[in-house]
């Protein structure tokens, strides 16, 4: 799928991390381009700096080397807003406080950011808990109102850090589902990072394999299952299964390889 | 189940059982002399005295007295407190400058330094207000930097990401997330002004609770010693349910865990 803009940029991105046992290059090399409206998932193994280059896009780290370009549409709307991995959102403020944190942190009046609050909450089905605290919502139900806060900010583009990570299986793929069809109405451009290959299959217009030890870019798929998509129809298809076999087997080779390379590493340690 | 309910009962009726029948067995061990009323008095005779002390307004004047100066302590204490326990909490410049004079000065028994509050403060109002301050301060400070230091990175995190300048930062992070700490950290203030405004007043003090107890005890009146001190622990009670009252509207969040 070819895009005609271009919406975030990266060139020669690496990030090194100072420890007291020495460096570790967490990311190296990093070139890529993702286009306006693109579906972007990152997958790779643990400690392949997939989260690393997500903050880093986030603003929430600095990099070591290199450049990103987030491109602006509208000088109103804000660059990125994240959904975070594990659980982000305030037990101190109610829901509907908590979706439209981000616009309220932009001034924007309290009627009319409750009102765009108001259109996400029902999105998400938790109209019922409008005025409810996080303490009577269950693990789903708060990654529900993180997905939600950051629609709801606007920004021009979406970074989820593993949002479903934590979720068990049935509440993981309503909310797939979910996240498909508020981001088919919305096509955000959105990086999605994942440790599954099903998930990225699922959502990802485009995949990144990510290698670990240092973290650089194995590999990027184009995933053109057709939209939109249906999970358990997809999942079925001949085109999935072939898809999920060739990110697996790359995956596999660098699963086995990095952890051939850390018990070498712990042996040497003695 | 019904063994829970039978339980919850008993328990109820015992922790009015049990107060009442220490005052019942008071009064009848002064009755018939086993103790000294003269040093413990009883239950009657403490009624007896305490009638014309309220309808005279004697009790509740010093009760005013020292009221106003705990409240006006207990501010004076808690509110830099917090403030510089946020501050602490926040930044770790202001920690590393504040922190070790703090650590080194909390274990000084607050009332050791009476004397040296007198002379500064003179033996006005002002020196008992402070007296108290100075105690609350550091319960709260302590508690207040714990809570803001307690505070998840990833709401750190979450205001970054989402956009919120230094002030939108402290009224929506630092202050929530740090707020049922320094609800523990009033609550220990409160304790502290109570112990403290009895030795407060007991020197250079013309009114109050504490001097009420010290009066009585120049002048060996027994009972209004107990009614005193039946007093504090009244007031010790009433704060502590205002500040629980506080806490369930500040904090309707933490209520429904």
């Amino acid at each position: 799928m070819a895009y005609e803009k271009e919406s975030i940029s990266v060139t020669n991105l690496s990030k090194i991390f100072h420890t007291t046992s020495g460096e570790i290059t967490a990311l190296q090399d990093i070139s890529l381009s993702i286009g306006e409206g693109e579906f972007f998932c990152i997958v790779g193994p643990s400690g392949c700096g997939k989260t690393t280059l997500l903050r880093i896009l986030a603003g929430l780290d600095s990099s070591s080397g290199g450049t990103i370009s987030l491109k602006t549409t509208n000088v109103d709307r804000p660059i990125n807003s994240m959904v975070f991995q594990e659980q982000s959102i305030f037990p101190w403020m109610t829901v509907i406080d908590n979706v439209s944190y981000g616009l309220r942190m932009r001034n924007i009046p309290k009627k009319e950011r409750y009102e765009i609050a108001n259109h996400y909450i029902e999105m998400i089905g938790l109209s019922k808990f409008t005025h409810a605290y996080p303490s009577q919502l269950s693990g789903g139900m708060k990654q529900r109102v993180s997905v939600a806060r950051a629609f709801a900010n606007d920004p021009e583009i979406l970074l989820m850090d593993e949002p479903f990570g934590a979720l068990d299986e049935q509440n993981r793929i309503l909310l797939q589902h979910e996240l498909l069809r508020i981001w088919e109405e919305a096509r955000k451009t959105t990086v999605f990072i994942t440790h599954s290959i099903d998930e990225a299959l699922c959502l990802g217009d485009r995949i990144m394999v990510m290698s670990a030890n240092p973290g650089m870019i194995k590999t990027i798929i184009t995933n053109d299952l057709p939209r939109p998509r249906k999970i358990s129809e997809i999942r079925t298809s001949l085109q999935y299964n072939q898809l999920f076999q060739s990110i697996w087997q790359i995956l596999r080779d660098e699963v086995t390889n990095s952890k051939a390379n850390s018990s070498t590493e712990e042996k040497s340690n003695y | 189940m019904i063994k829970q309910d039978y339980s919850s009962l008993l328990i109820r009726i015992l922790s009015i059982l049990s107060p009442l029948s220490i005052l019942i067995l008071w009064e009848v061990m002064a009755r018939v002399h086993i103790i000294d009323t003269r040093l413990l008095s009883s239950p009657s005779l403490i009624l007896h005295a305490f009638i014309p002390l309220l309808l005279s307004g004697e009790l509740l004047y010093n009760t005013a007295v020292s009221v106003q100066r705990v409240l006006w302590g207990f501010l004076a204490g808690s509110a830099p407190g917090i403030v510089l326990g946020i501050g602490m909490g926040l930044s770790p410049l202001i920690r590393s400058a504040f922190e070790p004079m703090i650590a080194a000065t909390y274990p000084i028994p607050k009332l050791a330094l009476m004397p040296l509050i007198l002379l500064v403060f003179g033996l006005g109002e002002t020196s008992k207000i402070f007296t108290i301050a100075i105690g609350v301060f550091y319960l709260v400070v302590i508690n207040t930097m714990a809570g803001v230091l307690s505070i998840d990175k990833i709401y750190l995190d979450v205001a970054q990401n989402f956009g919120a300048n230094r002030k939108n930062f402290y009224l929506t992070v630092a202050l929530p997330g740090a707020l049922p700490m320094i609800f523990a950290g009033l609550k220990l203030g409160m304790g502290m002004a109570l112990i403290l405004i009895v030795a407060a007043e007991l020197s250079a003090a013309k009114a109050g609770v504490g001097w009420m107890i010290w009066r009585a005890y120049d002048m060996f009146a027994i009972e209004q010693m107990f009614i005193a001190l039946i007093t504090l622990s009244f007031l010790g009670y009433l704060f502590s349910l205002l500040l629980d009252a506080l806490e369930n509207w500040v904090l309707p969040w933490k209520k429904q865990v």
